[in-house]
């Protein structure tokens, strides 16, 4: 890599680390497959889009700035929710429901990140649990708001734009989904390649050298944290919205863990990681919830000790090291 | 006499009932070579972290430029002007050296918080890292992940780091620690080689090291100051010989 890099200026260099490679251009026409080979398969589709949205923003925080969240669900949780109370309210304009999730979601993230910003390792982990146990315990008192254990009911949401209707194949739900992710994980991508994202970068190498530079790391922590609860919201409300329905496990710790495993799994500090993660779990946990529908997390559990084992750095980070093995020097 | 570049104020620190900083007084005037010597467990590596604010003092204060900075957390001494590198090697591990010192220009710029461009379209800033690492001979290396460098090759990072701060005051932590005899020679190269306008403070065991570069030189001694002045004076103090000096081989 090197050899081939160093007659590149410093600019050209770093420019040249934000370029398009091929192989992404062929990961996004792929997206586009289930609409001609799995028609029947849209409604799964889109659930994994949006659980892709959702591992996307675990891994700006965990997997750029190794900022370590067992709560993550509670972000999610709000934007469902507060998309589905928007609509059973009388506002079923999914655009605009959207929008004021995710700023639901990224204002309470916000609130949040001051104390997340203060804490590293254990103790973050434990408050980052004990913040999603709170959010579900909340979600599941309140009842009146949100249906509890009985799921929100009574969502109904209006067609996109006036013109697609939410159909039952899951056409409108998987292009919508799909276009939600595009469009963020182009955000994601430029944060990433930002000095922005070189600074979360540096906060995940060296915590202790960043005062040393000058950075103030806890408002550069504030500030990711925010986004990606942001982010963790926008994708609740697309799952609220495109299964007009929003139940406690959308809010639960079951989540928080299911889409670390997913950015463990696909490797996180990657942005294509908790895509393939996202991919990888859905579609296992269709297949294998097929054969036993109560054990089939037996087999996430194999699959993840198997991975973690084999490819520390997930299987992103084993694929791109046998690419860079293999490349022609 | 001038404003000193940085100076401290009856300074003391102690862990528990051990002092580690006794009344310590420095002045350090603008554009200075300070070498600060002493036996290990002297308290040096303390005093410096108790400058930049790692540490907090238990008494005394410090000043830069002035300025009282004793409340003043590390990143903000560093963003006025007070920089320092590390004994122990304390770099950005997965990054490669362009994009470490890049990271540094652009905290120094206030343009580390935008997350909307590319660091690619960042030019000047670019530029200003790349020009760093060349003047510490990096250049060739710069596209290196960190982890891989050699290690004299890390210690400059260490330094190149710290200059991408733009410091008034420079507080180098065994710059050459680790390093092989022969190339430690290359480490103070670079370090002598700064610009005349930047305050320096360095620790150092090498008395050859000390004595070609230092104007000045302060003595510690189980967390206090046992003396200072110049190499000529410090090298015929019979009491700096008898607690430093003499246990060494040095010529």
């Amino acid at each position: 890599m090197t050899t081939a890099t160093t007659t590149l200026t410093p600019q050209a260099y770093l420019q040249a680390q934000s370029r398009w490679h091929p192989l992404e251009i062929v990961f996004w026409l792929a997206t586009l497959l289930p609409f001609v080979l799995f028609p029947d398969y849209l409604s799964l589709a889109s659930q994994i889009a949006i659980t892709a949205l959702f591992a996307l923003s675990l891994d700006l925080i965990l997997g750029y700035a190794g900022i370590v969240s067992l709560g993550h669900a509670a972000f999610f949780g709000i934007g469902a929710y507060t998309a589905g109370l928007i609509s059973k309210f009388g506002w079923g304009e999914p655009l605009t429901g959207l929008v004021l999730a995710t700023a639901a979601a990224g204002l309470i993230g916000f609130a949040v990140s001051f104390i997340i910003s203060r804490f590293r390792h254990f103790t973050l982990i434990m408050i980052t649990l004990g913040l999603g146990l709170l959010a579900f315990e909340a979600a599941n008192r309140a009842h009146w708001l949100t249906g509890g254990s009985d799921g929100l009911q009574g969502i109904s949401i209006w067609p996109v734009l006036g013109l697609f209707k939410f159909d039952l194949y899951g056409y409108t739900a998987y292009t919508y989904s799909l276009i939600t992710l595009f469009v963020v994980f182009l955000g994601a991508r430029r944060l990433i390649n930002s000095p922005f994202g070189l600074a979360l970068r540096g906060i995940r190498e060296n915590w202790v050298r960043m005062p040393a530079i000058g950075a103030d790391s806890r408002s550069h922590i504030r500030k990711a944290f925010t986004i990606a609860a942001a982010i963790a919201g926008l994708a609740g409300a697309v799952l609220a919205q495109t299964t007009e329905n929003v139940s406690l496990e959308s809010i639960s710790f079951q989540r928080s863990a299911d889409v670390l495993v997913m950015l463990v799994l696909g490797g996180a500090g990657r942005l294509y990681g908790g895509l393939i993660g996202a991919l990888i779990f859905m579609v296992a946990r269709d297949q294998f919830s097929g054969i036993a529908p109560q054990y089939w997390y037996f087999w996430i559990g194999v699959l993840l000790v198997t991975v973690v084992m084999v490819l520390p750095n997930g299987i992103l980070g084993g694929l791109s090291h046998i690419y860079a093995r293999w490349r022609p020097k | 006499m001038s404003t000193p570049a940085l100076s401290t104020r009856a300074l003391s620190k102690a862990f528990g009932s051990l002092p580690v900083a006794r009344d310590i007084e420095i002045n350090l005037p603008v554009g200075a070579r300070y070498a600060l010597i002493g036996p290990n467990g002297a308290g040096k590596t303390t005093l410096i972290n108790l400058m930049t604010g790692m540490l907090a003092p238990n008494a005394g204060q410090i000043f830069l430029g002035g300025e009282d900075i004793t409340s003043l957390g590390p990143q903000e001494r560093v963003r006025r002007g007070l920089a320092r590198t590390f004994q122990i090697n304390t770099l950005f591990a997965g990054l490669n050296a362009l994009e470490a010192v890049t990271l540094a220009v652009a905290e120094r710029r206030r343009l580390a918080g935008r997350f909307w461009r590319g660091v690619g379209s960042h030019s000047e800033t670019i530029d200003e890292a790349y020009e760093i690492l060349r003047k510490l001979r990096l250049g060739d290396s710069c596209y290196q992940v960190t982890r891989e460098l050699p290690y004299g090759r890390q210690r400059l990072l260490e330094i190149a780091l710290a200059l991408a701060t733009r410091p008034k005051v420079l507080l180098l932590d065994e710059p050459a620690a680790g390093v092989p005899p022969e190339e430690s020679g290359e480490v103070f190269e670079a370090v002598a080689g700064l610009s005349d306008d930047l305050t320096l403070l360095f620790i150092e065991h090498d008395m050859h090291v000390v004595f070609r570069f230092a104007s000045h030189i302060i003595v510690m001694v189980s967390g206090a100051i046992f003396t200072e002045g110049q190499p000529a004076k410090i090298s015929a103090d019979p009491g700096v010989r008898e607690v430093y000096l003499g246990k060494r081989k040095h010529g």
